[in-house]
């Protein structure tokens, strides 16, 4: 019987089974990049809003503190978004003709909400509390970003499990003393701008974070990431 | 037999009726059954029994029922699935987010807010406290510093959430059928209106429920006023007619008794079903019947004689059951007994004795005992119960007399009756009925429907909650504010006032009771707000109103408004003989039914759903008959009979109720609803049929008559069955009180020691080093069994309903539930009430077989539920000893209707299709208590912090907290000897512990029972 294949379609098929290895890791690592883009995360993409609010002009040109409009951010797990009301204590006396502002002073008129956009949008199934966080000494920056150059809003982070995982586990890399909370512009100590507290000065964020872990009775890392830290 | 229950006979073998009890008595004859038994199918210890124990969910749960068989769909759709695999990995949509305009002063978004109000029925209120999220109500809870409620509610309160949000409400003002304007009902309405003004009125007759509410009877007076001829009917079909006609006989004039049972040593029950929901004051009742059974401290003991087995009975610690007609010849040997008139009762031997034997006992205890009658006795029994309660001394010592609660304390089934025969007459111009459904639940004698229909009542008009029965028959149909919608005002059993505060907004514009009267008044225009806070300020009209009002609403009552204890005295010693006294024949009972009540929670499916106390039946109300008589007529349960009485006949499924008087049979109301809603139309059978005015409550001459076919139900007794050895560790522990000063640690004899093992927990963690490590201790003989937890468990967690066929297939998701046991005698039994959440193992079986890691520890020891981890293996449950997982085995939960989207608690997710979940010791109140905790820098302080069945059990029975505080009070309790750990034997290491029960029976009576169960294995 003649030989149907060509004795090349050994080297080829060889070829093939070992290269379907590098296809099918390829195609995998495709997924994971595709599951952390921003095109699934939004990381980093603005979202449409119906007025075209700057985060940059009001917290770095008008050194609007966070608190003024997330009211709630210290005693509630939700940080609350301002009512129209809050737009308005400063709108009805300042750029009052603004077209720009107009959906604003609509909806202040006929009592309708304006409908924002969710930016820094969890999964339903998980329950975030931001009180703890800013007790426990996270700045606002720390996850939500530098909001003080954002003209447009986005998130910041990729809000992944494995995002929040990192710092529940090692808390002492992100935390910082509580007055800072709010300060955009806090830098972590380094040997050239250390971080002075409680008569202590910390030249590095290791040590003051430890320090924190201490001093803020953080729980411990196993607890902190106890299924039911988050979910329930 | 139609093909579905063919089907489910096959898959599920024994779960028919096929339970033959001729052949149950033989083979217990043969063998010695379990101690402590659920079903009458484990008293017998059948084969199919044991199989459907040792499953995980019943046979069949599992299966796929539509046609198609499981492995030919997977077939099919194995490719699909993979491909559909895919499409989890879509971005998550956009969100919007919604803020005020102006924002509510003291609102922080985020946290609920409670507001507190009232619930009421029958004009009795449960005052509550109800949470609010961003407006909308979403649970409610007892109001802990209300003097009534201390906390607790019944599973009617509970439940009257669901009912706000029932999509099924009728949700506009319609004319015969038709949606019509508020304003087009007003100029349609204005014209007979004026017409009767110039007759005062004579054309115009009212007809409300029962109510107690002061400012509602006030607009009534000034309605009277106006129109002095028009006259105003009550009708309430579960009624305390005899209660106040017994008061009436016994004082001439009618009065409320309220009762301190936490000074009474013995409590007899004559047929009072008094410590279970509905009952007026059972949360303030159950607390202190609760508070003296601690065997540590001096107990209370109660007698329970009683026509139907209820879970007042099954608390007693002597119980006799008893035709209903016998009770008033009981009532009068007991009186007798005492030196009361009121000649010897026929009794039977067994009857006497025990008659003599609490006679003997209350003797003893002048002015610290209580004899309580029950509301469906006649009113001579209720006589005897005051004249007893009078020749004891009890008055003002256990026994206190107050005004009447009810605004009007007429005679209901006599002010109906005028009514009626008024419509015949054409008396009647314009009807209007204020709430209620009389065309269905009125007295079947009465053809309350027929006379409503006629031409002679010209106008008609309903306001109500549904479209039921009688709106159907109306010409106009007003739908009606919820009481969460509405303000108002009621009394406690005590008197004292709630104001009830709206919640929300009417959701479908609807009017409260009290607009609808100010209308009636010429003010139209007058909303609920002015018309109840108009009347308090006549009330109290000094300068610091708005200091009151404010206090009132925030406290959730009115200080000052208890009624006084008032001082009767007895009239002439006169206790004439009721009708009835035929004790041969068959006896009828009416009960009304424990879920649903009358029928007014036909539509609600927290309710329907709810296993009854006793019975543990779902979605149908099957008669009770007792074993004995079950065997004498050859009837099995799910049998069909037809029932004869007086003429009428109705065809019911029979339920053989363990505990069931011999010769009686008990029909609950409020079933057999034809106009409910999509949840209550068609369910069960309608026994208002039967009853008519003569006979409320029960009567002789019944006739029961098998009948071919038979009725699937749906009870969940015997599901989740435990697997207890026969012969050693009975998964209840109880014993009696003299046993338990011998041998305190009866309960823990068998129970492993802490280090008895040789693994440790877990390598290298110390539960006991933790900060909090939450337990729970629940006490067996503080619960009575009211189901309180279940409800409020269901309304905490969103809890899905599943329907009575998913029931019948074991997928019912109540995270808590509770089992019934009973002991002894099947014809007279005692009962023990355990509810049974998740035991939060140490050790826990269903961790290490999980393959995705979605149920795993906490550090506090919880056993944590991961639903967006778990993948429906259900390993997990088929591993739980306790069978306390449910499984959605379909998409349970409505995701569409608006109306549940409100209702839901937003830190609980709602849970899909073939996920596992359970009991979390409400998570999300822990990690909101301990995040406030942290931001104040304490720790959780013992008692701050409550899981929903604890904070809403009304006897205190569930005690939640930190087992690492020696001080806290779940940790104190967990130290006592009775204390015992469920299958503690399989090294588990349950957080969950029970504190076994201890009966305080009488020592004479005792006596009797070993003489006559001596007697009777000498005759077989």
């Amino acid at each position: 019987m003649a030989q149907i294949f060509h004795r090349s379609t050994n080297t080829i098929s060889r070829a093939t089974i070992f290269g379907a290895v590098f296809v099918v890791s390829f195609a995998f690592w495709v997924a994971l990049k595709i599951e952390r883009s921003p095109y699934v995360t939004y990381a980093g993409v603005a979202r449409p809003q119906p007025v075209p609010f700057s985060h940059q002009h009001h917290v770095s040109g008008l050194g609007i503190d966070c608190r003024y409009c997330h009211t709630s951010v210290e005693v509630s797990r939700f940080a609350g978004i301002p009512p129209t009301k809050t737009c308005m204590n400063c709108h009805s006396q300042i750029w009052t003709k603004a077209p720009m502002l107009e959906p604003v002073r609509e909806s202040y008129r006929t009592d309708k909400s304006l409908v924002w956009t969710r930016v820094n949008d969890l999964p339903d199934f998980v329950y975030f509390d931001h009180s703890i966080h800013i007790d426990k000494g996270v700045g606002c920056n720390t996850c939500h970003g530098p909001v003080d150059h954002m003209p447009f809003m986005y998130n910041y982070a990729s809000l992944r499990m494995e995002w929040c995982l990192n710092c529940h586990r090692a808390p002492e890399k992100n935390l910082r003393p509580r007055g800072q909370v709010f300060n955009m512009r806090y830098q972590q100590p380094t040997p050239d701008s250390p971080v002075a507290m409680d008569g202590k000065t910390f030249s590095d964020q290791q040590s003051l974070g430890l320090y924190l872990v201490k001093k803020y009775k953080l729980r411990t890392q196993a607890d902190i990431t106890s299924c039911s830290t988050c979910h329930r | 037999m139609d093909d579905r229950g063919k089907k489910s006979e096959e898959i599920c073998p024994g779960k028919k009726g096929s339970l033959d009890l001729v052949a149950v008595r033989k083979r217990l004859e043969q063998t010695k059954g379990p101690e402590y038994w659920r079903s009458l199918e484990e008293l017998a210890g059948t084969a199919e029994f044991r199989e459907m124990m040792h499953r995980e969910f019943p046979k069949g749960a599992s299966e796929w029922l539509d046609g198609v068989s499981r492995r030919g769909f997977l077939k099919l759709m194995g490719a699909s699935l993979a491909l559909a695999g895919m499409t989890a990995c879509t971005r998550q949509p956009l969100e919007p987010i919604v803020p005020y305009v102006k924002q509510p002063e003291e609102f922080v978004p985020g946290r609920p807010l409670f507001y507190a109000s009232a619930f009421s029925m029958r004009g009795y209120a449960t005052p509550i406290l109800v949470e609010s999220h961003l407006g909308r109500p979403t649970k409610i809870e007892g109001n802990a510093q209300h003097p009534v409620s201390l906390g607790g509610t019944d599973v009617f309160t509970q439940a009257s959430l669901l009912d706000l949000y029932d999509p099924d409400r009728s949700q506009t003002l319609t004319y015969l059928g038709d949606p019509y304007s508020w304003s087009s009902f007003l100029a349609a309405f204005h014209g007979p209106l004026a017409s009767q003004k110039p007759l005062q009125g004579a054309g115009i007759r009212v007809l409300t429920q029962s109510f107690s509410s002061p400012a509602l009877a006030d607009q009534m007076q000034s309605f009277l006023k106006l129109y002095p001829s028009a006259k105003w009917h009550v009708y309430e079909p579960v009624n305390r007619d005899s209660v106040y006609a017994g008061a009436q006989m016994a004082f001439g004039q009618p009065v409320e008794t309220q009762y301190k049972l936490d000074k009474a040593d013995v409590i007899v029950s004559l047929d009072a079903d008094f410590l279970y929901g509905g009952y007026p004051g059972f949360t303030r009742y159950a607390r202190e019947y609760a508070s003296r059974r601690d065997p540590d401290k001096s107990m209370n003991r109660m007698y329970v004689i009683e026509s139907t087995m209820t879970s007042t009975g099954a608390k007693a610690d002597h119980r006799l059951p008893v035709q209903a007609a016998k009770i008033e010849q009981f009532a009068r040997a007991l009186a007798s007994g005492i030196g009361v008139n009121a000649g010897a009762g026929q009794l039977g031997d067994a009857e006497a004795k025990f008659a003599a034997a609490i006679g003997d006992e209350l003797k003893t205890h002048h002015g610290s005992s209580v004899v309580i009658a029950g509301d469906n006795q006649p009113p001579v029994v209720h006589a005897l119960a005051h004249a007893i309660n009078q020749a004891l001394g009890n008055v003002g010592q256990t026994v206190v007399y107050t005004d009447p609660v009810s605004a009007i304390p007429v005679n209901s089934t006599d002010s109906l009756r005028d009514l009626v025969s008024d419509m015949r007459a054409g008396k009647v111009d314009m009807l209007i009925i204020l709430g209620g459904n009389p065309a269905y639940d009125a007295p079947a004698d009465f053809g309350f429907g027929d006379a409503l229909k006629s031409a002679k009542v010209p106008l008609r008009i309903h306001l109500g909650l549904h479209q039921n029965e009688t709106a159907e028959l109306c010409h106009w149909h007003v739908n009606e504010a919820h009481y969460l919608e509405a303000w108002g005002d009621t009394r406690a059993y005590d008197g004292t006032v709630s104001i009830v505060q709206p919640l929300i907004a009417p959701l479908y514009n609807g009017k409260s009771i009290y607009e609808f009267v100010a209308l009636l008044s010429g003010q139209s225009e007058a909303t609920g707000y002015e018309v109840v806070k108009a009347y308090w300020q006549k009330q109290h009209s000094g300068p610091d109103f708005d200091m009151f009002w404010r206090r009132a609403l925030h406290d959730g009552w009115i200080e000052g408004t208890t009624f006084t204890p008032k001082d009767v005295t007895t009239k002439a010693a006169d206790f004439p003989t009721s009708t009835s006294s035929d004790t041969k024949s068959i006896e009828i009972n009416f009960r009304p039914d424990p879920s649903i009540w009358d029928g007014r929670f036909s539509n609600n499916g927290w309710l329907q759903e709810l296993p009854k106390p006793v019975s543990k039946m779902t979605w149908d109300n099957p008669i009770f008959i007792g074993p004995a008589m079950a065997a004498r007529l050859g009837v099995q349960k799910e049998d069909l009979v037809e029932l004869e009485l007086q003429g009428k006949s109705m065809l019911v499924p029979v339920w053989v109720q363990a505990g069931q008087p011999d010769n009686t049979v008990t029909v609950f109301l409020g079933y057999g609803r034809t106009r409910a809603g999509r949840t209550g139309t068609g369910f069960g059978f309608d026994a208002y049929q039967l009853r008519n005015s003569a006979i409320p409550w029960f009567a002789a001459g019944l006739n029961v008559r098998k009948v071919s076919g038979s009725y699937e139900l749906a009870s969940t007794q015997g599901m989740q069955s435990m697997d207890a050895e026969i012969g050693q560790r009975p998964l209840v522990r109880e014993t009696d009180l003299d046993e338990y000063r011998k041998e305190p640690n009866f309960a823990q004899e068998e129970e492993p020691k802490k280090d008895e093992t040789l693994y440790p927990v877990v390598p290298g963690f110390d539960y006991s080093k933790q900060p909090y490590a939450w337990g729970m201790a629940i006490d067996l003989n503080s619960c009575v069994g009211c189901n309180n937890c279940i409800v409020a468990c269901q309304s905490e967690n969103n809890i899905a309903v599943v329907g009575k066929d998913q029931v019948n297939r074991g997928r019912h998701m109540h995270w808590l539930r509770v089992d019934t046991y009973y002991e002894g005698d099947r014809d007279q039994p005692r009962a023990f009430f355990q509810p049974v959440p998740c035991m939060q193992c140490e050790n826990a079986p269903c961790e290490v077989v999980c393959p995705v890691g979605a149920t795993v520890h906490s550090t506090e020891g919880l056993n944590d539920m991961v639903y967006n981890r778990c993948v429906g293996t259900r390993y997990c449950s088929n591993n739980c000893p306790y069978k306390v997982r449910r499984f959605n085995f379909l998409r349970f939960q409505d995701w569409e209707t608006p109306q549940y989207k409100m209702m839901r608690n937003p830190n609980v997710t709602v849970r899909s299709r073939g996920v596992m979940e359970k009991c979390t010791y409400c998570i999300q109140r822990i990690t909101q208590h301990r995040v406030d905790a942290e931001r104040a820098d304490t720790p959780i302080k013992d008692g701050e912090l409550q899981t929903a069945c604890q904070q809403s059990c009304p006897s205190n029975a569930i005690i939640f907290g930190n087992i690492n505080d020696p001080n806290s009070k779940v940790a104190k309790l967990k130290g006592l000897l009775r204390n015992y750990s469920l299958l503690g034997e399989l090294n588990t290491r349950p957080r969950t512990t029970y504190l076994a029960e201890i009966r305080n029976p009488n020592p004479q009576l005792e006596h009797l029972a070993t003489a006559a169960s001596a007697v009777e294995s000498e005759n077989s």
